[in-house]
């Protein structure tokens, strides 16, 4: 298939291999490199690709999973917003199974009889909204650059036809404030960043200039199995030259200045501001909140979310996977207690957590 | 029970509805030929080898490109029958309809299973019809129960696979599950994918004709390719190794799980199966397969390796590999 195909050509894959095979034999050192972005995680899993590596290269997982950075604060709210009576509850599939506080999901709300609707795309609140007039439709705003324009231009779209029974519980993030984040972490050695090529389609290659000023590569990168390796091949390339810069690896999708309409629609309707990460804590300028002219469409103001205590599950370390301190493996719950069907973290229950990855492409 | 409501989960065909069955069926009804868990009960009355399957049919659309409900719902039996070896004779037919269900539309539906049933020289003997009132029940659910009788004189299941033998799919995967997803007007998407939902006894009859030792047949239904081999290699204690390369997957049916990131291996198909053989009778296996219209595409995709460990590996486009496991949540419901 077209597109495809010459993204996973073994002949080009093996190529590459031997040249990262070559590159990494002459650093002679151990190289870590973090692929930040879950679809990299289920590519290198999906095609084997981390037993294709010379033995110096390690290759850990960011925190690129929307699902799984949600705060398990986020997760109790919008199972409030969800238990709402006259509430449709949109979300996308992957939020059904992540786990709150008391170990219950939406999917166990839903059985019990809440009404909710697993979208595949936001644009479908429109109709949702439009059909029942007499309820209230809550989207569950989840998603990095990627997801949050359409979200954006969904509102803008709501509030220009006068549609008034749709909001958004926007726990939306953006990427490059958790990276300065695992950058700047002393416990991380960090040699290189394949960096996410549908987040760039939108933000472009400056924001991630602090990587190459902190002395690390950073190389936005596709999401195809030649993709990957050709983004590996770079970051060696850039540490035999002793020369950290950032590269775009996925120029068929990636302008370095980014989508500027896109780019121009989040800052219209959304502001940054702090948001908890699960696993990185409490990051400045790292949410999407709603900017005045929009605050009718903030479910935080249109629905009254009481004050949750909200406990992580005990022994879970999805925070450290989430950080690069530990892979999956080396979590006590993983496997024994934590399992696709019973998922304690969120790393486990979304299909792009490295857990889930992890586990399913061993 | 680990939950105390079931979730649409529970009927995807994955761990989910593993755990439900072993769980609260197979203890209750606890006999020895339920615990074999095949897709037909085979027992022995009056000197004759017989099998029986139930199955039922829930999809949505009930029209979709390829075929309907109807049609759908008689193949899936025939096929769980043939897949044992067995030939399907007698059909039942049971509907539960919904009141308010257009009536030429249930005309439709009835006339393409007739279709069916003649196509795969099977009868529908007996039926049952309820009407539940509005809102009870999604337009039309239909369950199809069959009878076959087996003149096959070897056992096939997956207890009978032996390492070496050989991995055959009969063609192209994950059709019918494409052309439902193309069929929701949720997603948007236009193709010319059809479903290949067809009976394949009489491909089987051909198989068993020039191969003696046929192992273990399995049609691919709901959960895909990939979870009838994780079935198998686990019922059967052996390591299954396939190659991504060779599986045949149409490219229209690739663009589709390109887009909407899902994996041909679990997209369910409706009129393939997957044959294992001894490696000696897989050629003839296969040329008589490509031979009928229903195998044009027949492939060799992998072979057995050592008994021991139930599992499924996988050789990947680019030289590596990676076990498969059962998927875990629901992928597409209502997709049979």
């Amino acid at each position: 298939m077209k597109f495809i195909d010459e993204y996973r050509d073994p002949l080009l894959a093996g190529k590459l291999l031997e040249r990262i095979a070559r590159l990494a034999l002459s650093a002679g050192r151990q190289m870590t490199i973090m692929e930040v972005c879950g679809t990299h995680t289920v590519t290198i899993g999906r095609f084997g690709i981390r037993n294709l590596l010379p033995e110096n290269i390690r290759l850990i997982s960011g925190p690129g999973c929307p699902v799984c950075v949600t705060s398990i604060h986020d997760v109790d709210s919008a199972l409030f917003l969800a238990g709402i009576p006259g509430v449709i509850f949109a979300t996308f599939g992957d939020m059904l199974r992540v786990p709150g506080s008391q170990g219950v999901t939406l999917q166990r709300v839903k059985a019990r009889g809440a009404d909710i609707r697993v979208i595949p795309s936001a644009v479908d609140c429109i109709e949702l909204a439009g059909e029942n007039r007499t309820k209230e439709v809550v989207l569950m705003g989840i998603g990095f650059e990627t997801t949050s324009p359409t979200v954006a231009s969904v509102v803008r779209d709501c509030k220009e036809r006068g549609i008034k029974n749709f909001s958004v519980f926007s726990v939306h993030k953006v990427i490059p404030p958790a990276l300065k984040v695992l950058v700047d972490d002393p416990a991380l050695n960090i040699d290189g960043f394949l960096c996410p090529g549908h987040v760039s389609t939108i933000i472009g290659a400056e924001p991630y200039t602090f990587v190459a000023e902190a002395g690390s590569s950073a190389v936005i990168t596709g999401f195809e199995p030649v993709d990957i390796l050709e983004g590996i091949f770079m970051i060696l390339g850039q540490i035999r030259e002793h020369k950290k810069t950032v590269a775009i690896q996925y120029r068929r999708g990636v302008n370095p200045e980014g989508n500027l309409r896109a780019k121009e629609l989040l800052n219209d309707v959304f502001k940054p501001g702090a948001t908890s990460w699960r696993g990185l804590g409490m990051i400045p300028d790292s949410g999407l909140y709603f900017r005045e002219a929009y605050r009718n469409f903030d479910a935080r103001l249109r629905f009254d979310i009481p004050p949750l205590e909200s406990v992580e599950v005990t022994g879970c370390r999805c925070g450290d996977v989430l950080r690069g301190i530990i892979s999956p493996r080396e979590c006590p719950l993983f496997k024994s207690v934590c399992t696709p069907l019973n998922p304690l973290g969120p790393c486990m229950v979304s299909t792009e957590g490295t857990c889930s990855a992890y586990y399913r492409y061993h | 029970m680990r939950y105390d409501k079931i979730l649409l989960e529970h009927g995807a065909g994955g761990l989910l509805m593993s755990e439900l069955i072993a769980g609260m069926f197979l203890p209750r009804f606890d006999n020895v030929y339920l615990e074999r868990l095949e897709d037909s009960a085979v027992f022995q009355l009056g000197g004759m080898r017989l099998c029986f399957s139930t199955d039922s049919y829930v999809v949505d659309p009930l029209f979709f490109p390829g075929g309907d409900i109807g049609s759908l719902a008689v193949h899936g039996t025939v096929n769980d029958i043939a897949v044992c070896g067995g030939t399907p004779l007698f059909l039942s037919a049971g509907f539960i309809l919904e009141e308010g269900f257009d009536t030429d539309d249930l005309e439709k539906i009835v006339d393409s299973m007739a279709r069916a049933a003649a196509g795969a020289g099977v009868k529908i003997v007996t039926g049952d019809t309820k009407v539940v009132a509005r809102g009870a029940a999604d337009r039309i659910f239909i369950n199809v129960s069959g009878i076959g009788v087996i003149h096959y004189g070897g056992t096939i299941s997956p207890r009978s696979i032996e390492p070496g033998d050989a991995v055959i799919v009969s063609g192209t995967i994950g059709d019918h599950g494409a052309a439902i997803l193309s069929a929701r007007q949720e997603f948007g998407l236009r193709s010319s994918i059809l479903s290949d939902s067809a009976p394949l006894n009489l491909l089987v009859e051909s198989i068993l004709k020039v191969s003696p030792a046929i192992h273990c047949m399995r049609d691919v239904t709901r959960g895909g390719l990939g979870a009838v081999l994780c079935e198998i290699a686990s019922q059967s204690q052996c390591c299954v190794v396939i190659e991504e390369k060779d599986i045949p997957v149409h490219d229209g049916v690739r663009g589709i799980c390109e887009i909407l990131g899902l994996d041909p291996l679990f997209l369910a198909s409706e009129g393939k199966i997957v044959v294992f053989c001894p490696p000696g009778d897989a050629k003839r296996v296969v040329d008589a397969m490509r031979s009928h219209d229903l195998g044009r595409d027949t492939t060799i995709i992998g072979n057995v390796c050592e008994k021991g460990q139930g599992r499924l590996v996988m050789n990947t486009s680019i030289g590596g590999s990676r076990e498969v496991d059962l998927p875990t949540g629901e992928l597409v419901p209502r997709i049979c």
